[in-house]
């Protein structure tokens, strides 16, 4: 009965957020386009999967997975774990926060690679490409990157370094990159950077910030809590540019080799 | 035949979770060593997850894809910029303006701005800059589906007008209030929901496709990067602007 209830008000949230789109798209067909709208019925029943899936997917992941990455975080991030004593933490030893960075990688891995709007930006990029960009190996090319970037965004919490120094040195990366890139690549790159964070990924990743944040002596969790997600929006892009880059390097080498033969 | 192909559904969804089931697993049984709290309501739980992604990827074929993609044609074919251009904006603005994750970025952010002094801390103020961030962003996402829309239709190059978004988020960065720059760089992350991705996508992809002279793939894409990119411009403005 409890779970009913928290399911029907899931399914509810999630309708209200299609109502927009809804209104939005009749009132274009109607009033605009004022025409009928091929498929309807496949169309329509496309989008109550959608909603009904979706409210699933977040039902369970209420149920199974939050609580539990949230009871992980804060295991991982206690005082008395890392440093296996119950005494007052004046200092902080970075070094010692060795299975935060591991654990961070790892689930800010596992988390994209379950993320549906990356899994629907890796559909459409695998049709437009005519099969060029593989499905899997978008999706985990940029979990390597997110997996890098929390990681790095943990390490940044636990030592106290400002945020910007290391968007700007992300940033500057992007750019030259983007100069040597394959043009064909670079927009979808850029696309990738905005998709990791969404359902699975930020709900987990903001529990780990703010619980190191809250733990770590000397921070404040209203300014250093934030930011893990910037890192998990930035790295995806260096990772699928530079992926790009060392598979477009390797074509040429080998075709300059046939050459020589 | 059509159990076959649910079942197979099914078991793509399970590859999908394994990562996450196995972390999880790991970090328990290796590092924390404790028993799972509470196993039979995960499993129950991760059962849900499996059903619904499934169920979600069958629709997106379905019903997101194709409707993203017949509404670019649909407004490519009826030629008007204005319509297309109002599409566009409607389209960010009304999916980002009541997003969930928008509205508690916007209430801990007016929190931290005013406990740090920087704004009246009466509740009527609060929820007035709240409402003011949450509008600006809103704003900034339709904006941003409206410039990456005329990038399609123009063919402007992206990086351009990326690299000089990212030139112009370390400039504010330098002079914005330091309270308000890591909401600021979350927002980006935050503005883009799971079903306004596959649709803005699909809108980007169909647009390039229909349009002659453009790629697809080097211009259909793009959109969500715009998405992501204009709200914390937006943010660290607002911030600048609000805080005296």
């Amino acid at each position: 009965m409890e779970f009913l209830k928290d399911f029907s008000g899931i399914f509810l949230a999630t309708c209200r957020d299609v109502i927009p789109i809804i209104l939005l798209i009749t009132g274009f067909q109607l009033f605009v386009l004022r025409q009928k709208i091929p498929h309807l019925r496949r169309l329509i029943i496309g989008g109550v999967y959608v909603v009904l899936g979706l409210a699933l997917f977040l039902a369970g992941l209420e149920k199974a997975l939050f609580p539990l990455g949230k009871i992980m975080a804060a295991q991982l991030s206690d005082p008395a774990f890392i440093y296996g004593t119950n005494e007052i933490i004046t200092t902080v030893d970075w070094t010692a926060y060795g299975w935060v960075y591991l654990f961070a990688a790892m689930i800010g891995f596992a988390t994209t690679i379950a993320e549906p709007s990356l899994i629907a930006v890796a559909y459409k990029a695998n049709e437009v490409s005519a099969g060029t960009i593989s499905t899997w190996g978008l999706r985990i090319t940029v979990a390597f990157g997110v997996a890098f970037g929390i990681s790095l965004g943990t390490f940044r919490i636990v030592s106290g370094t400002p945020l910007y120094l290391y968007i700007l040195v992300g940033y500057i990366i992007v750019i030259i990159q983007t100069i040597f890139a394959p043009k064909s690549i670079v927009a979808l790159a850029y696309d990738s950077g905005g998709v990791t964070t969404s359902t699975v990924t930020v709900p987990l990743v903001a529990a780990l910030g703010l619980g190191l944040a809250a733990t770590v002596p000397g921070r404040n969790p209203a300014l250093d809590g934030f930011g893990l997600i910037a890192f998990a929006s930035l790295f995806p892009i260096i990772a699928v540019m530079g992926y790009a880059q060392i598979m477009d390097w390797k074509t040429k080498r080998s075709k300059n080799n046939n050459g020589d033969i | 035949m059509i159990i076959k192909a649910i079942l197979q559904k099914l078991k793509n969804s399970a590859t999908d979770l394994l990562p996450i089931v196995l972390v999880i697993a790991f970090f328990q049984i290796v590092v924390i060593r404790q028993p799972l709290p509470q196993l039979g309501e995960v499993l129950f739980g991760t059962l849900l997850i499996v059903l619904g992604l499934s169920l979600f990827i069958e629709g997106l074929e379905m019903g997101l894809f194709p409707i993203g993609e017949a509404m670019a044609q649909a407004l490519a074919r009826k030629g008007s910029l204005f319509w297309l251009l109002l599409f566009a904006f409607s389209l960010g603005f009304s999916t980002t303006v009541a997003e969930p994750a928008l509205i508690a970025v916007a209430a801990k952010a007016a929190d931290i701005a005013g406990r740090g002094g920087l704004i009246d801390p009466s509740p009527e103020s609060l929820k007035q800059y709240a409402f003011g961030l949450r509008m600006s962003v809103a704003f900034s996402v339709g904006l941003a589906i409206l410039i990456g829309v005329m990038r399609i239709l123009r063919g402007w190059p992206i990086h351009y007008l990326i690299i000089g978004g990212y030139v112009l988020v370390m400039l504010m960065t330098v002079i914005a209030p330091k309270e308000i720059i890591g909401i600021a760089y979350d927002a980006g992350g935050v503005t883009t929901s799971t079903i306004t991705v596959p649709l803005v996508a699909a809108l980007g992809v169909g647009l390039a496709s229909t349009i002659r002279g453009r790629s697809p793939l080097t211009d259909g894409f793009g959109l969500i990067a715009f998405a992501s990119l204009l709200p914390m411009i937006f943010v660290m403005g607002y911030g600048l602007l609000i805080f005296k």
